[in-house]
């Protein structure tokens, strides 16, 4: 009896092993984040949204800016618009309404909503935290992946999940652009930079909290300088027509 | 001629009746020889570069410690007889930056001179479509945040740049691609913007030169390949950012289906100073053809990283060692640099000691000066994952567009990934090598490029490494099959083809015969 079952258990582990050799076959690769949208009950087209009137004057001024043939090119400003208003987010209805204000086939701003990253497609909280692990933040300071540990342990949350009480998403994003500031982190708007576990567990305490930490580098240094003291720039600038050739002073 | 002067040399030691006679006669043949001089060359003066003064430095509030209004701008020499620049002309503006010697400084490094001249093509007043200047502040590439200082400290000289840059390419507006991270930046710039249309200084009849001239900004949304200048002018038309062919080139068609030229934010930013200082100026720092000053970023493994304007052509090595207070654990711990931003292959120590930081020097290095963000890592870094991360990188921003691209840049990260933990075989070195070369040169844009290049530059510098590292994992699990499968968990029952590296356990038995 034992035997027997042991016997079928081998066939079964050949069957498994001769099907994962795979001669021709290579393994389907899933994408990061779903392309197609689902209609479901928090995100679905019967959802009205619409601009507020604040936002709809804010609209109008940046269709302004591009030609009047080219209303289309306010498309990306004008989601960014309808994010900030829907609580971070993109949903379905935004879209629509941008389409619609732009004259634009919806399609066209879906396009343009599921190309870009800065558009979150699902809900994300408040705080909503972008981590960049890129290699010049993995290797300056003490490194993105201390932070990255530091912050999943903290939240008790993996990359691309949010808190239980809603207060915080977490993701891993590419070069954020601060690279002599690493490792950093953006958080709504704001860049936290030279983040070390501690100040990143203080900054997430007070998040918590509903209190605004201090954007900025987070060891005391103002932008990107020298942290050991000023290696330029030390004297007062130069004034207007200063070291300027005859004509221009 | 070489007879005649063998015959001077052998004079003395044959005319050998006096030791002090002799002497004499040797003195004054070496010294007519000398005065021939005819094979010999002067050693050239040595000149050192780097130590730029304050007052050569164009980004005089790099670090924020002053103002970045109007008023604080003004007060540091911006705006100051713009007009006249205006008044100047075209062709003034253009004959200036082509002296200054300026190159793009957003990686590419063609001259800027040049290029603006490119939309004043004979006859381009009849042309009646509107013209642009585009500024690429789409600040994306790993290691680069040197455009990012510029636009929140001295947001100014990026407005009063696009002027003078638009009126010497004739534009009518200039729109600036700001990425959509950059909040503050962005607000910097717009409060740059209004306070200057506020005063007249843009707009209608811009500091009134009589010229018209609209500066917007154009806030991204988060994609690398939006720095790419045709996907940037895409992504400003509202589409996706995918680049586009080229011919026609955007100075014929592009923004709106107008001339347009795309410049990187620092280029046109220096514009006005070089302008009022002359292009002597400009181009009396570093050496030809790499002339002027230039905004480095360095990150990484540095005791103080910073963003500092130093001379073009300065010693790397100097370069860290005086403004980032060296490397961690000393210049003998240092395993490489890339100089250039992410792009761009590593160099090992043995040419950080010697290269300059400019546009020749490093491309003689097999490297690539890029956007000037020095990326620093030193003996604690395991390299082949950071540039494993890279690939990852670029298979996350690859747009789609182009099928060597696509699927390229997932394979490199596929491979190099595996490499990281040393699962795969010595020959799939030389097949990841063969993958970039065809990557490389097959796109539309320069992404499957870029994504190339750090692969290359780490099998070209550290192979060694990577070789140690699959050793090591075969050491310890066995011989891998092509694509990262354990031959110990191959089914044994079937033949094992070539493809999947079935030779290998030929090699393997002869290996382990002896």
């Amino acid at each position: 009896m034992s035997f027997a079952r042991s016997a079928i258990a081998s066939t079964r582990a050949v069957v498994a092993r001769s099907g994962k050799r795979g001669f021709t076959s290579s393994s389907s690769r899933k994408s990061e984040s779903l392309f197609v949208h689902r209609d479901t009950d928090y995100n679905n087209p019967s959802i009205k949204f619409q601009f507020t009137p604040e936002n709809l004057k804010r609209a109008n001024e940046i269709i302004s800016r591009y030609p009047t043939q080219y209303k289309k090119g306010a498309c990306m400003p004008l989601l960014d618009l309808g994010q900030r208003q829907n609580k971070g987010w993109t949903s379905i209805s935004v879209m629509n309404e941008v389409a619609r204000l732009l004259d634009m086939p919806k399609m066209r701003v879906y396009e343009v909503a599921t190309f870009y990253t800065m558009y979150n497609r699902e809900p994300v909280a408040p705080n909503f935290i972008q981590l960049c692990t890129t290699t010049p933040c993995q290797l300056g300071g003490c490194g993105s992946t201390k932070i990255l540990e530091t912050i999943e342990s903290k939240l008790g949350i993996h990359a691309g999940q949010s808190t239980k009480d809603g207060k915080f998403t977490l993701i891993e994003v590419e070069c954020l652009g601060a690279c002599s500031n690493a490792p950093m982190m953006q958080i709504g708007d704001e860049y936290y930079e030279d983040l070390t576990p501690e100040t990143t567990v203080k900054i997430l305490d007070a998040l918590a909290k509903g209190e605004k930490p201090q954007p900025g580098p987070q060891t005391g240094r103002q932008t990107s300088e020298n942290s050991a003291g000023l290696t330029a720039l030390t004297s007062k600038p130069y004034g207007p027509g200063e070291f300027c050739s005859p004509e221009f002073q | 001629m070489i007879r005649s002067r063998t015959l001077l040399r052998s004079l003395p030691s044959s005319s050998g009746s006096s030791s002090l006679r002799s002497s004499a006669a040797a003195k004054v043949t070496v010294g007519s020889i000398g005065s021939r001089s005819l094979a010999t060359v002067s050693d050239p003066p040595v000149r050192h570069y780097g130590g730029l003064k304050d007052q050569d430095r164009i980004f005089t509030n790099l670090y924020l410690k002053h103002d970045h209004g109007l008023k604080g701008a003004q007060s540091r020499g911006d705006w100051h007889k713009t007009k006249d620049i205006l008044l100047k002309g075209d062709s003034w503006i253009i004959q200036t930056i082509k002296d200054s010697g300026l190159r793009g400084r957003g990686g590419a490094g063609f001259p800027s001179g040049l290029k603006w001249s490119f939309m004043n093509k004979p006859g381009w007043e009849k042309d009646p479509r509107p013209r642009y200047l585009v500024v690429n502040a789409d600040e994306g590439e790993p290691g680069t945040c040197k455009d990012r200082e510029i636009m929140r400290g001295d947001p100014h000289k990026l407005v009063e740049g696009c002027l003078v840059a638009g009126r010497a390419m004739n534009a009518s507006a200039a729109y600036i691609y700001i990425r959509g991270e950059f909040y503050q930046e962005a607000s910097h710039l717009q409060q740059a913007i209004d306070e200057a249309y506020k005063a007249g200084l843009i707009g209608k009849n811009a500091c009134n030169s009589g010229y018209d001239f609209d500066v917007y900004l154009h806030r991204g949304a988060g994609a690398y390949i939006c720095g790419e200048e045709t996907a940037l002018i895409e992504s400003i038309e509202g589409k996706q950012g995918k680049p586009r062919l080229k011919p026609p080139f955007p100075a014929d068609v592009g923004l709106f289906g107008c001339p347009t030229t795309v410049a990187n934010v620092e280029t046109v930013a220096v514009a006005p100073t070089i302008a009022r200082r002359g292009g002597s100026w400009f181009a009396g720092f570093g050496r030809e053809r790499n002339s002027g000053t230039k905004v480095y970023c360095i990150s990484g493994h540095v005791n103080n990283p910073c963003v500092i304007e130093e001379e073009m052509s300065i010693p790397l090595q100097e370069l860290i060692e005086k403004h980032c207070g060296g490397i961690r654990g000393g210049w003998q711990n240092l395993k490489g640099i890339i100089p250039g931003g992410c792009s761009v292959p590593v160099i090992p120590r043995s040419d950080c000691e010697k290269v300059l930081m400019d546009y020749d020097s490093l491309k003689d290095a097999q490297t690539s000066l890029g956007t000037g963000a020095v990326i620093v890592m030193d003996q604690t870094t395991d390299m082949i994952s950071a540039i494993a991360r890279f690939a990852k990188f670029y298979k996350h921003e690859s747009c789609g567009q182009c099928t060597p691209c696509r699927e390229g840049t997932t394979w490199m990260m596929n491979m190099m990934d595996r490499m990281v933990e040393g699962r795969a075989q010595e020959r799939e070195i030389d097949m990841l090598l063969e993958l970039t070369k065809q990557v490389e040169g097959h796109t539309i844009c320069a992404l499957g490029d870029a994504a190339a290049w750090p692969i290359q530059g780490l099998m070209r510098h550290f192979r060694p490494e990577v070789e140690a590292r699959l050793a090591a994992f075969h050491a310890k699990n066995g011989q891998t099959l092509f694509g990262g499968r354990l031959l110990s968990e191959a089914d044994t029952r079937y033949a094992i083809p070539d493809n999947l590296g079935g030779d290998a356990q030929r090699n393997i038995a002869q290996v382990s015969a002896p």
